[in-house]
């Protein structure tokens, strides 16, 4: 279990602008994504907790352990912290095999135990074959692999990645999971992971907590933090939702109705609980809650007109863009049959939209 | 003619014990200069390229009221080696320590700075000592670099004038380096020994420069 709760300021310098980095988070066993765009604290966090920078106050906690203290000037350093970290471009050192990587790593143990420690996991990564080379000798996936058995080997109490799927293509970020998902089962350390994928979040992490300008934004497991983001900001993070501005003007809660006014269009939507009528809003519905048709005629309820102004293909499906900052996502063969519309309509299902 | 060779050979061991001596001092300045942030480094730092700027003969003379026979230092080395250190050839060592010491310093401080740091934040993550981290990271991955400035140091130390003849004086056969038997031949007007030994030294200097190119090339495309 790791608790996490900092406060560090940078101030701005030729390079870069002032940030301040006041992050409050914890994370038990299993995979704790770290989610959020660039520039906002993520890599800073695992250097907080690794140490790599003195916090201008607050505390950290590792299990029992404090790793930092402000009021009482704690401060363990790096060395002593057993947070295994594994880096962005895996650090391993140049000048030495992976096999002595391992060893340079278990050097903490007791002789006759480091040798069996660093064949044990030269086993159990697969590394066996490129024990004897130097890290710019062998493949990326062995070099992934060694980085997080040498992460490992010291038995951190909380192991730290940093993108490790940052640049890999699909085969190799497929061995990725595979790897991770097994030093989940395998370890009882927890992990704490830093993407800024969310379909990575889906596929590794059981809670994931999400950062924006140096602040834990929301936090909880990925597909309730996906179904319900908290704020604009976080909705448009995911980057999943259609975000429209929006006024609220009638709510009915006896028949659970309400009517917004989004622009031109006139919408029904569910009765939205802590809403006032008047409310100016964002109205949030995901892209493939949207349907398309073909506009013929009259529009029915909840369908508005629309202009496609492109269409994308994507491995699953086809996104298509509509005027008035409409993204609708629909699968592709749904897309074959309607690809000759002429005009369209965009249906917004009334028990899909929400209000933020 | 009979040639005298004593002071190229004389000039040779005292550059390389200099050189010797200076990379394990120079090594360390480097290395707090570059990794620690302590009171003082400005000072340190100041210091350490000083000699770069005073003139030979001042830096000299302060060693000469530093170690001289009636200093505390002087007093210290007379006591445990049993002669005194000025005007011996161990003086021609300090004298090219000094001369070589700035130059070493600065350069393996750009070579140690210039290591990722991410390899010695690594090193730390894992448990390592700042000592373990230095040996085993910081110090092999500059290797290259620092073994062209040990080239590098050793060229200067054999070329020491002001400050050896100074504090190792111009003893021959005793403390006269190659570059104090130039200076002589030329005062004593003996031309074809001067121009053996400057072709000579120049010969050496050019070898040394070749070797020291070559290191730092081959690291550039390694």
């Amino acid at each position: 279990m790791i608790q996490v709760r900092i406060h560090k300021a940078f101030p701005a310098r030729p390079d870069s602008a002032s940030f301040s980095l006041a992050v409050d988070l914890q994370a038990a066993a299993g995979v704790t994504a770290l989610f959020g765009p660039s520039g906002a604290g993520k890599t800073l966090t695992l250097d907080a907790i690794a140490g790599f920078f003195v916090p201008d106050e607050g505390r950290i906690m590792l299990d029992d352990d404090i790793l930092f203290d402000g009021p009482s000037g704690v401060c363990v350093p790096p060395r002593l912290r057993r947070c295994g970290y594994v880096f962005q471009n895996y650090a391993l050192f140049p000048h030495m095999t992976l096999r002595q990587n391992l060893a340079f790593a278990a050097e903490r143990s007791p002789r006759l135990e480091r040798h069996r420690k660093v064949n044990e996991m030269l086993e159990r990564f697969h590394l066996n074959d490129a024990a004897g080379r130097r890290p710019h000798e062998v493949s990326g996936g062995q070099k992934q692999r060694c980085s997080i058995a040498r992460a490992l080997i010291g038995s951190p109490k909380l192991l730290l990645l940093d993108e490790p799927a940052r640049g890999l293509d699909a085969p190799l970020r497929a061995d990725l999971y595979a790897v991770l998902r097994q030093v989940r089962a395998e370890f009882q350390t927890p992990i704490l992971l830093v993407t800024h994928d969310l379909e990575e979040c889906f596929e590794l992490a059981d809670e994931m907590l999400i950062l924006r300008q140096g602040r834990v934004v929301q936090s909880g497991p990925p597909r309730l933090v996906a179904d319900r983001p908290a704020s604009v900001e976080v909705a448009r993070l995911l980057g999943i939702y259609n975000l429209l501005p929006a006024e609220i003007v009638e709510l009915d809660p006896q028949r659970n109705l309400s009517r917004i006014l989004c622009g031109e269009f006139d919408l029904s939507g569910p009765y939205f609980p802590g809403r006032f009528r008047g409310d100016r809003v964002w109205l949030c519905v995901r892209t493939e809650q949207l349907a398309v048709s073909e506009r013929d005629g009259r529009l029915g309820p909840n369908q508005v007109a629309a202009q496609l102004l492109r269409s994308v293909d994507m491995p699953h499906s086809v996104r298509l863009e509509f005027s008035g900052d409409i993204r609708a996502e629909i699968p592709r063969a749904e897309w074959e049959k309607q690809k000759h519309n002429k005009e369209w309509a965009v249906s917004f299902p009334q028990d899909a939209l929400r209000v933020l | 003619m009979s040639i005298d060779w004593f002071p190229l050979w004389l000039s040779l061991r005292v550059a390389a014990l200099a050189t010797l001596l200076s990379l394990l001092l120079g090594l360390w300045l480097a290395y707090l200069l570059a990794n620690r942030d302590f009171r003082g480094r400005e000072a340190l730092d100041a210091a350490v390229a000083l000699p770069l700027v005073l003139p030979p003969t001042v830096l000299g003379y302060y060693l000469l009221v530093l170690l001289g026979r009636e200093s505390p230092l002087g007093r210290l080395y007379e006591w445990l080696t049993g002669s005194p250190l000025v005007f011996s050839w161990q003086a021609a060592v300090v004298a090219a320590m000094f001369h070589a010491i700035p130059l070493l310093v600065i350069s393996a401080r750009a070579a140690l700075e210039s290591v990722d740091h991410t390899y010695e934040r690594a090193a730390r993550n894992l448990g390592a000592s700042e000592w373990r981290v230095f040996w085993k990271v910081s110090l092999p991955l500059a290797r290259r670099s620092i073994l062209a400035v040990a080239v590098l140091a050793f060229a200067r130390t054999l070329g020491d004038f002001g400050v050896t003849i100074m504090i190792a004086g111009n003893i021959p056969g005793r403390t006269q380096t190659i570059a104090v038997a130039i200076y002589d031949a030329v005062e004593a007007g003996n031309g074809a020994l001067a121009r053996l030994l400057v072709i000579v030294i120049s010969v050496i200097a050019i070898a040394i420069l070749a070797i020291a190119n070559r290191l730092v090339t081959r690291r550039a495309t390694a």
